[in-house]
């Protein structure tokens, strides 16, 4: 049996990590995320656990990149300008193929932007934020109950496709207090990354014979002493870099097919009255509680609107999205930036039906009223959902 | 220098309005800059890490800045003041510019001694005109009193907290006077807001000083160490008396020690008042203070030992 909790997302993911088997965190202060390290420098030190912060952003996702290839679990937590720090080890981490969770607090940007803000600008970093052709999977929960299912769940995914697992919270969620359930570990499902079946002398960390080939650890409990190379290079079934045309093309195209082959053990999302709907809302995270109010209302109306909301962010549900731009007359993108997960919509939708969005960068959250105006009339443009009294509370503005 | 009557109707740098907290020693240790600088032969350009002095000096729409200054991301003030610095250069060079300007760059411990260290030490290495003020409040306070390499032994913090089975943080600070006086630059310092004086000695020398120059201050935190906001100055001055905040100079490798306690106060005197320290004073912790006073002890003695040697760089 668990426990209830009151809690904000912050120490609902630091309490969902240790349930999930948390091993090893490092990380640096940044607003709206350091209570997640801040609840963890009380309990893993208890545990026995590595708890580590850092002198920058850098160093702390490199850490988290070597505690999990010598076999634990990892995790770190950020937000917006220290996700941007941490993108070069992400690709890393890709490319290594070392399972890793990175928590992001979105908040406003670019730059320093709004620290104290909300925001979800970073939906397009995660996907693309480091360089080169890589893999990602991130995920969405949209409030602290769900950040604790969607952090055990980010652990088992990075553990099950060895990859990196980005968490998008936002920094209103995560410093809302509700009413939490935190599961016993025997409650949920936990994934531990597979183990080789072979010899250490047969054994190869990106053998051709698997899709995801299983990470040894170094040490095992039996004895057995895997020793093998991990490389930021291309690399063949060794390890060893590698310029090889063909080791490279198959390489990339493992890496992204171990993700793609398998969306149907990646992708969650929820549809939510959509069965007669004509008009879809496409929300995540804070943005889609406030989706559904203003859906509640327009359907009191008899308006037939309903939302698609994905949980998995990345990879995207491509086959979700078109099927139902065969059902539907009309797409509404809400969502706290200026339209980035829009453009992926839009992608997928391929003109078979208007995307619209409710595109605000503002550092205040969507509004249900600013969606249900949406909803009434899409071609109009919505303005930031504060009165003229509310907006003077924010100080300036002439 | 000036008489105290002059100084006082000095133009200030940095003007009140701003938002940092009631007893926070940012601003006063920024208006006695402002006091020894000769503003009537030189402009001032700063440039400030994010940190507590950055986000309370320059809300919208406000500044308390009467100088031209540049809010930089947290790790690179010194990054931009190089930048702004060798335009400068180039600009005068060509004949395009003729004033005279100084250039500071401000940030906090967080910005110096850990994720700043790199931009600083390039910074110092290629030589740029600039004055680096570090204003070390022992932690990350601008984000909530996280630790940090300047974090003292056994100060509590949020993520070092006092617990079942830590005390608070478990290594000692980061001697950044040492890292800093390795890249063998001309004056580096240490100095506290509570000896206004030898403060201001200091940045003149600075700033008079054609090349890179650092100064670390003491800024004690009212929010972040747990003490009533009128105290800063006091526990400042108590720093200075138990040595565990030495004012001394690094002339070419040279150590002058500024002021020697004529009675060295225990440290106890300076932990007491801190509620980071508080765990300390429980019974069965007593070893930690010991320990403290072992760490404080023996690099004063290495402090006077370096002073008696009186050794210049080679070069």
């Amino acid at each position: 049996m668990g426990r209830i909790a009151f809690l904000n997302a912050n120490a609902a993911v630091a309490e969902a990590a240790l349930v999930a088997g948390l091993g090893f965190y490092a990380g640096y202060p940044i607003t709206p995320s350091s209570e997640v390290p801040e609840r963890l420098s009380k309990i893993m030190p208890e545990k026995g656990l590595p708890f580590m912060m850092m002198e920058d952003e850098i160093a702390s996702i490199n850490a988290c990149v070597g505690a999990s290839a010598s076999g634990v679990k990892a995790m770190t937590c950020t937000s917006g300008p220290g996700f941007s720090l941490k993108q070069e080890a992400l690709g890393m981490a890709c490319m290594f193929e070392v399972p890793l969770v990175v928590v992001d607090v979105m908040r406003g940007g670019p730059s320093t932007g709004l620290p104290t803000r909300p925001s979800q600008q970073d939906i397009m970093q995660a996907r693309w934020g480091t360089h080169g052709d890589h893999p990602i999977i991130a995920v969405a929960p949209c409030n602290a109950q769900e950040a604790v299912f969607e952090t055990i769940r980010a652990f088992n995914l990075a553990e099950k496709f060895r990859q990196p697992v980005v968490l998008l919270t936002d920094g209103s969620l995560s410093h809302l207090h509700t009413k939490i359930y935190i599961p016993d570990p025997d409650e949920v499902e936990i994934v531990d990354r597979a183990q080789p079946e072979v010899d250490p002398e047969n054994y190869y960390p990106y053998d051709y014979n698997y899709e995801v080939p299983p990470l040894a650890k170094w040490w095992t409990e039996d004895g057995k002493s895997y020793r093998y190379h991990l490389s930021s290079l291309i690399h063949d079934k060794t390890g060893f870099p590698t310029v090889y045309p063909k080791y490279a093309q198959w390489l990339l195209e493992r890496m992204h097919n171990k993700i793609l082959n398998h969306r149907d053990e990646i992708l969650k999302y929820e549809y939510y009255k959509m069965d007669d709907a004509e008009t879809c809302i496409v929300a995540f995270g804070s943005t889609a509680e406030a989706a559904r109010v203003a859906i509640d209302q327009a359907r009191e109306e008899g308006i037939k609107v309903g939302m698609f909301r994905p949980l998995t962010i990345w990879p995207s549900p491509e086959e979700q999205i078109r099927d139902i731009a065969s059902k539907v007359k009309q797409f509404i993108v809400a969502e706290m930036n200026l339209g980035q997960y829009k453009l992926e919509v839009e992608r997928i939708v391929g003109g078979r039906a208007p995307v619209y969005g409710v595109s605000q960068a503002a550092g205040v959250l969507i509004r249900p009223s600013q969606i249900y105006d949406k909803i009434k009339d899409p071609s109009k443009r919505v303005e930031i959902g504060l009165t003229e009294e509310e907006l003077k509370r924010f100080g300036g503005g002439e | 220098m000036a008489l105290l009557n002059e100084l006082a109707k000095k133009k200030e740098g940095l003007v009140s309005g701003h938002r940092l907290c009631p007893g926070c020693t940012h601003s006063v240790i920024m208006r006695q800059v402002f006091a020894v600088a000769e503003t009537d032969k030189y402009d001032i350009v700063v440039a400030a890490a994010t940190g507590c002095f950055e986000v309370s000096t320059g809300l919208y729409p406000y500044t308390s800045w009467n100088v031209p200054w540049i809010h930089t991301a947290f790790e690179n003030a010194a990054s931009t003041i190089s930048g702004v610095e060798a335009m400068y250069r180039a600009l005068k060079k060509k004949g395009k510019l003729n004033k005279e300007i100084r250039f500071i760059a401000v940030a906090s411990d967080g910005g110096t001694y850990d994720i700043g260290l790199q931009a600083l030490s390039g910074a110092i290495e290629r030589g740029h005109q600039f004055l680096y003020i570090c204003n070390d409040n022992n932690a990350y306070q601008n984000t909530g009193n996280q630790r940090s390499s300047a974090t003292p032994f056994a100060g509590s913090t949020t993520t070092s907290p006092n617990g079942k089975v830590k005390f608070g943080k478990e290594q000692p600070r980061k001697d950044i006077v040492s890292i800093i006086e390795g890249h063998h630059l001309p004056y580096t310092a240490q100095a506290s807001p509570s000896n206004w004086r030898d403060l201001m000695n200091k940045i003149k020398k600075a700033l008079d000083i054609n090349g890179p120059t650092y100064i670390n201050v003491l800024e004690p935190c009212t929010t972040g160490w747990g003490f009533p906001p009128h105290m800063a100055i006091e526990i400042a001055q108590l720093a200075v008396d138990t040595c565990v905040w030495p004012l001394y100079e690094v002339i070419k490798g040279k150590v002058v020690i500024n002021y020697k306690p004529k009675k060295k106060l225990p440290v106890t005197e300076y932990l007491k008042p801190q509620k980071r320290f508080a765990h300390l004073f429980k019974k069965g912790n007593e070893h930690l203070i010991e320990e403290f006073q072992k760490q404080v002890d023996a690099h004063w003695e290495w402090l006077l030992k370096r002073e008696e040697c009186g050794i210049e760089y080679g070069v």
